[in-house]
């Protein structure tokens, strides 16, 4: 079974349609890279299946693991394994970073039916997971991304995604605003994170991401639709030649 | 559907008439007649078997209030009250004087254990004192004045505070027992003139707390009153007088709540501080009156009149409230910075659901040369409640160096609520310094979303977002009552997010 069947997707924005009819399939252990120019509905896609209220999914179907991810409240795809990594992680002041940690994953955990952690196990856990990505724990006291610089917003997700351990990483731009060191330090945290068990969409422009966070396939899309599939090769052609072949395929 | 439009959907399903601590004590009370009268007047006072120079105080107070209109400027609506229709006392049926917790009718015990208040102060009376050395802090004593309707019920930890000179009591007996301080500072900070509900407090006030710190003395707890309006129809005028002498320090929380009642219920207390040379008072409220049920009907009204005066030289006096209920709130802790070098605080969350109207600030009136004052407010504004922060900072002429630093911040939850800021600053010298910083946001779909993904829940990412916008005052109060608050504001909040 495939952990992620988007089938024949068709989603609305204020009457307008976005998407056409997307399909997707993605397994475990593999990672996906969406490319395409603006507005051809790749953030879309990943609000979609994260639950951002605001679309309206007019017909098809997303299967997550089997079940009907369409059917579930945001924070139980949450609490099932879906990660979405956010192009610009807001910042909430007064909100330190270590208590919003604990409040989501105790929160996921309950929704699981599993114990919540304990404060030194999780302690221990945010000390081990935030060590191995370089996070000073200075960082953690801060309210949750609150002057943080672009490169730590996305330094803080990737903590999170190595925390709340989901089955499914949607990274969504996760190369804007950030600089070459930067971006290497939070794809290293990416990469750290691959797993036989756990599958990647990776949202991107440019290829240059994916010289970091090498994917196993690489789709194109276009006005709403994926237009071609490949393997990384498939990448690198765009970049030579750009989306505007593909305009006129879809 | 957008965050913010579920949200303004599930506020408009509020059910404020689940409020947590609507239920009614069946006791007898003994009331005075409805209406207010000279004979009312002396009616409360013979209750109180005061002596004769308290009730000419009253009178005194009645016949100017007979002069007086209500005041029309602040930003709430509300219909005309009637004024003789009110009861102006009531009291549940004595049972002689009280010594002891045993002695109070088990019924209104309930009422206070429902409230939760008692559980420490039982353990307390059982002897669970921390030992020599090690303090405890979820047992840290707390001395409890309960004022239950219009009397007060019981005063415990009178031995310990009278070990150390304090004297924390029920105003009606502090006028009989120390009258020469309550005549000295009595009105001194209020006087009778003041304003329409402080002058109608001033004629029927039936109890309240009173405290005196001698020289030089740290108060060794923290003292602690709860009120409760439970008697239907009936007004709640507590009188509230605070002293700190030379040197001294005194922490004083206040927590109120009221049962549910479809009338509406009139609250106008008067709070009096007076801190002198080299003195710390600092006052916290919490307040989680009745609001009123989802169509805006019944609350209480809650007309307060509450002020320091900084009398000495470097002394301190600091406010912070934490307003969550009320239909209608009315209400300016203020300081007069009269001594030099003498600073006064205000940290106040206000938050209102449903159609609450909240109009609250403070006023720091700067006299003294080097005083400095700091101001630190939240609204939070939710459902259709209108919430506005009215604020005046003025320094004399000889008030020179002053300094205030204020910040407002308003935080809107849904579109059918309002936030509204009007500050008064005067200076009318050229050496003071006036800071004053505003800010409005709105709870953006962004940041819920951003919470839900990570597997919180709608209310859960409000209450949240709203503990971290007011956590500046929080970090104000008393440690238990910090815990309290944080409560309240998740209950308080709960029927705006469904």
């Amino acid at each position: 079974m495939a952990l992620l069947e988007v089938k024949d997707l068709k989603v609305r924005v204020e009457e307008r349609e976005i998407l056409h009819g997307l399909t997707l399939t993605v397994n475990e252990g593999e990672v996906h890279a969406i490319m395409g120019p603006n507005g051809s509905g790749k953030s879309t896609l990943s609000h979609v299946i994260a639950g951002k209220p605001g679309y309206e999914v007019t017909d098809g179907q997303i299967l997550f693991k089997g079940e009907d991810l369409l059917e579930m409240d945001p924070e139980e795809r949450a609490a099932k394994g879906v990660f979405l990594a956010f192009q610009y992680p807001v910042e909430i002041p007064g909100v330190a970073t270590m208590n919003f940690l604990r409040t989501a994953l105790n929160a996921q955990r309950k929704a699981r039916g599993e114990d919540e952690y304990s404060t030194p196990d999780f302690l221990r856990k945010v000390r081990e997971v935030s060590k191995s990505l370089n996070i000073p724990q200075d960082m953690l006291k801060r309210g949750v991304n609150v002057g943080f610089s672009g490169g730590e917003k996305k330094r803080n997700e990737v903590l999170q995604m190595a925390l709340f351990e989901p089955s499914l990483c949607i990274l969504d731009e996760m190369d804007s605003g950030l600089d070459i060191d930067a971006l290497r330090i939070a794809a290293d945290g990416v990469n750290a994170l691959r797993s036989p068990k756990r599958a990647m969409v990776v949202i991107t422009h440019y290829q240059r991401l994916l010289n970091y966070i090498v994917p196993d396939f690489v789709h194109v899309m276009s006005r709403g639709r994926v237009v071609k599939s490949g393997d990384k090769q498939l990448a690198l052609e765009l970049e030579e030649s750009g989306y505007a072949q593909f305009e006129d395929a879809a | 559907m957008p965050a913010v439009q579920e949200t303004v959907e599930r506020v408009k399903r509020i059910d404020v008439d689940q409020y947590r601590y609507g239920f009614e004590t069946l006791i007898d009370s003994e009331k005075a007649p409805k209406g207010l009268s000279e004979d009312i007047v002396k009616f409360i006072s013979g209750k109180k078997n005061e002596p004769a120079w308290m009730l000419q105080w009253r009178l005194e107070a009645y016949r100017r209030w007979l002069t007086m209109t209500e005041p029309a400027w602040a930003r709430v609506e509300y219909p005309k009250i009637d004024f003789q229709d009110i009861y102006y006392y009531a009291a549940p049926k004595p049972k002689k004087s009280v010594s002891s917790l045993d002695e109070i009718d088990p019924e209104i015990l309930k009422t206070y254990e429902k409230l939760g208040i008692p559980l420490r102060e039982v353990a307390m009376l059982e002897g669970v004192e921390p030992k020599p050395g090690e303090e405890d802090p979820a047992r840290r004593k707390i001395a409890v004045d309960a004022v239950f309707d219009s009397v007060s019920v019981a005063t415990t930890f009178k031995a310990e505070l009278k070990k150390a000179g304090v004297i924390f009591m029920p105003i009606s007996e502090a006028i009989r027992e120390h009258p020469e301080l309550v005549q000295k500072y009595l009105g001194s900070v209020v006087p009778t003139s003041d304003n329409f509900y402080a002058t109608l407090n001033s004629a029927v006030f039936s109890d309240g707390s009173f405290v005196y710190v001698p020289p030089g003395v740290r108060c060794p707890m923290e003292l602690s009153t709860y009120f409760r309006i439970n008697e239907r129809n009936t007004g709640q005028f507590e009188r509230t007088l605070i002293i700190a002498d030379k040197g001294s320090y005194v922490s004083y929380l206040e927590g109120c709540t009221a049962p549910q009642r479809d009338e509406n219920q009139l609250h106008a207390a008067v709070v009096e501080l007076v801190a002198l040379d080299d003195a710390e008072i600092k006052y916290s409220t919490v307040q989680n009156w009745y609001p009123g049920n989802s169509e805006g009907k019944g609350g209480i009204y809650n007309f307060v009149t509450k002020r320091g005066d900084c009398r000495g030289n470097n002394s301190k006096i600091s406010w912070t409230q934490v307003e969550t209920g009320s239909a209608i709130t009315w209400k300016y802790p203020s300081c007069i910075l009269r001594g030099d070098n003498s600073s006064g605080e205000f940290y106040s969350i206000a938050i209102s659901n449903g159609f609450q109207q909240v109009d609250s600030g403070t006023k720091m009136i700067h006299l003294g040369k080097n005083t400095s004052s700091r101001i630190i407010s939240k609204g939070i504004a939710a459902g259709k409640s209108q919430n506005t922060y009215r604020g005046l900072v003025t320094a004399h002429r000889k008030a020179t160096g002053a300094r205030n630093f204020t910040a407002c911040d308003s935080l809107l939850i849904g579109d059918k609520c309002g936030a509204h800021t009007v500050p008064y600053i005067e200076a009318k010298n050229s050496s003071a310094t006036f800071e004053h910083e505003a800010t409005t946001s709105k709870i953006s779909e962004d940041v819920l979303f951003y919470c839900i993904q990570r597997g919180l829940s709608q209310e859960e990412a409000v209450g949240l977002v709203v503990n971290g916008f007011v956590k500046d005052v929080l970090q104000q109060l008393p440690m238990e009552f910090a815990v309290e608050a944080q409560k309240l504001i998740s209950i308080s909040l709960e029927g705006s997010v469904g």
